[in-house]
């Protein structure tokens, strides 16, 4: 029984080893990249009066842009080719979307379609 | 704020002037009779008690705008003015035959503030509340969340028409179809579905239209219109008496078309500025002092006499 022990615990601790080689290669090393790369940049816009604010805005690829409801009123942030949709944001709400690729992307509120705003993404 | 006293009205001429400034902008009281669709006014009650309904007459009540859901300064207790309202329904001395609610029963579309407006409308001593969606009905989801509450017809669909006391009734959606920058619309499924409908309806025969937005453009940079109410208007114009209620806009307003009038109601939530009012700029809420926002919801009474195609209209505050 003891022989048995001694050679499950050798087995047991060269299991660790190679664990914790793996956590190194998944976990520890993409995790200093990532350290390494810029942090996403963030724009915000405000929706109050029934309007979004900035109107229009122009920002690089792999920006985070986050909307906030400062209305007594429920809004949405809806864009034109469906490519991103708010639920209804009631006041102080926030949503949030990163804007990976190139273009123009037009959006209003569905519940005021006068509402309307731009987000140009281009390189910089 | 001291109180109004109504059993000395005398006793403040200014506040008094303020009150029929109000009174006239919410049309309170002023009763309306359509003849051949030009209304008249016939004279206001001082008290805001509707006169008697004439005995063969069929008589029914609109609501609108409960906001189910909004906690809001300008009106922390909807539910609380939803309950006055029944109260004044269910004491009227003609009972109604039903009450037609035209739209935003909810204020974000959430299935507990469907569940509780269905809930506190089964309070009304009538045996139905007829619905349409407003904006607000028709958050996240269009109007699939609003349905599996108020799907009258088991359709699936939220525009429907039924018959009652001689008159044909259609209940309209015109939130959804929008378009960016443009008003909303009522489609073309729906204006197709409106053309068959009216196909089997004499043109005597008086129509009454329920729909959220104002079927008539009031004030466009705010979207209170539908974007394409003309070709509903061209379906209801060979009609000898053609009715229109709306919401929307939490205040009374009025126009006419040849045989066709058009009316928005009062809201229960909360009021609006008047249309594209200076120094507001947007049609969000407004907060008044609590003893004014009585003065500025209410209910409409409406008989229709058969016979005679008459309809008369009678807006009541909460607060009188």
């Amino acid at each position: 029984m003891s022989y048995r022990f001694s050679c499950n615990t050798t087995r047991l601790l060269r299991g660790c080893v190679a664990l914790g080689l793996v956590f190194c290669a998944v976990f520890v090393m993409p995790a200093n990249f990532a350290a390494a790369a810029p942090p996403a940049p963030t724009v915000e816009v405000n929706i109050a009066k029934f309007a979004f604010s900035p109107q229009e805005i122009t920002v690089a690829p792999g920006t985070k842009v986050i909307w906030t409801n400062r209305d007594d009123t429920p809004h949405t942030v809806t864009s034109n080719d469906k490519s991103f949709a708010s639920k209804g944001l009631d006041t102080d709400d926030k949503f949030e979307h990163t804007f990976a690729s190139e273009g123009d992307f037009s959006y209003i509120c569905t519940l005021h379609p006068f509402m309307t705003g731009v987000v140009h993404v281009r390189k910089q | 704020m001291s109180k109004y006293d109504p059993t000395n009205p005398g006793h403040n001429p200014a506040r008094r002037q303020a009150l029929s400034c109000l009174a006239a902008w919410t049309g309170a009281a002023v009763v309306w009779t359509v003849a051949g669709g030009v209304p008249r006014a016939l004279g206001a009650t001082s008290t805001g008690t509707p006169p008697a309904a004439a005995k063969d007459a069929l008589t029914f009540v609109q609501i609108s705008d409960t906001h189910i859901g909004f906690h809001k300064a300008a009106n922390p207790d909807v539910i609380g003015s939803l309950r006055r309202a029944i109260a004044d329904i269910n004491a009227l001395s003609q009972t109604p035959a039903f009450v037609v609610h035209t739209g935003d029963v909810s204020h974000l579309s959430k299935p507990e503030e469907f569940g509780q407006a269905r809930e506190v409308l089964q309070e009304i001593h009538v045996d139905r509340v007829h619905t349409v969606p407003g904006e607000h009905d028709a958050i996240d989801e269009g109007v699939n969340g609003y349905l599996k509450f108020f799907d009258h017809d088991g359709n699936g669909k939220s525009w429907y028409s039924f018959d009652q006391g001689g008159v044909h009734f259609i209940a309209l959606n015109n939130v959804l179809n929008f378009k960016m920058g443009r008003m909303a619309a009522l489609g073309d499924e729906q204006i197709t579905w409106m053309k068959s409908n009216l196909a089997g309806v004499p043109h005597s025969t008086p129509v009454v239209v329920l729909a959220h937005i104002p079927l008539w453009t009031i004030w466009e940079p705010w979207g209170w219109g539908t974007a394409d109410s003309a070709q509903a208007m061209a379906l209801l114009r060979p009609f000898g008496s053609v009715t229109v209620l709306n919401g929307h806009i939490h205040q009374v307003l009025q126009k006419v078309e040849g045989h066709i009038s058009l009316h928005t109601a009062m809201s229960l939530a909360y009021p609006q500025p008047k249309p594209g009012q200076e120094g507001i700029g947007e049609p969000g809420p407004v907060t008044v002092p609590a003893d004014q926002l009585g003065k500025l919801l209410g209910t409409r009474q409406l008989s229709v006499v058969r016979g005679r195609h008459e309809l008369a209209l009678i807006d009541t505050p909460l607060d009188r």
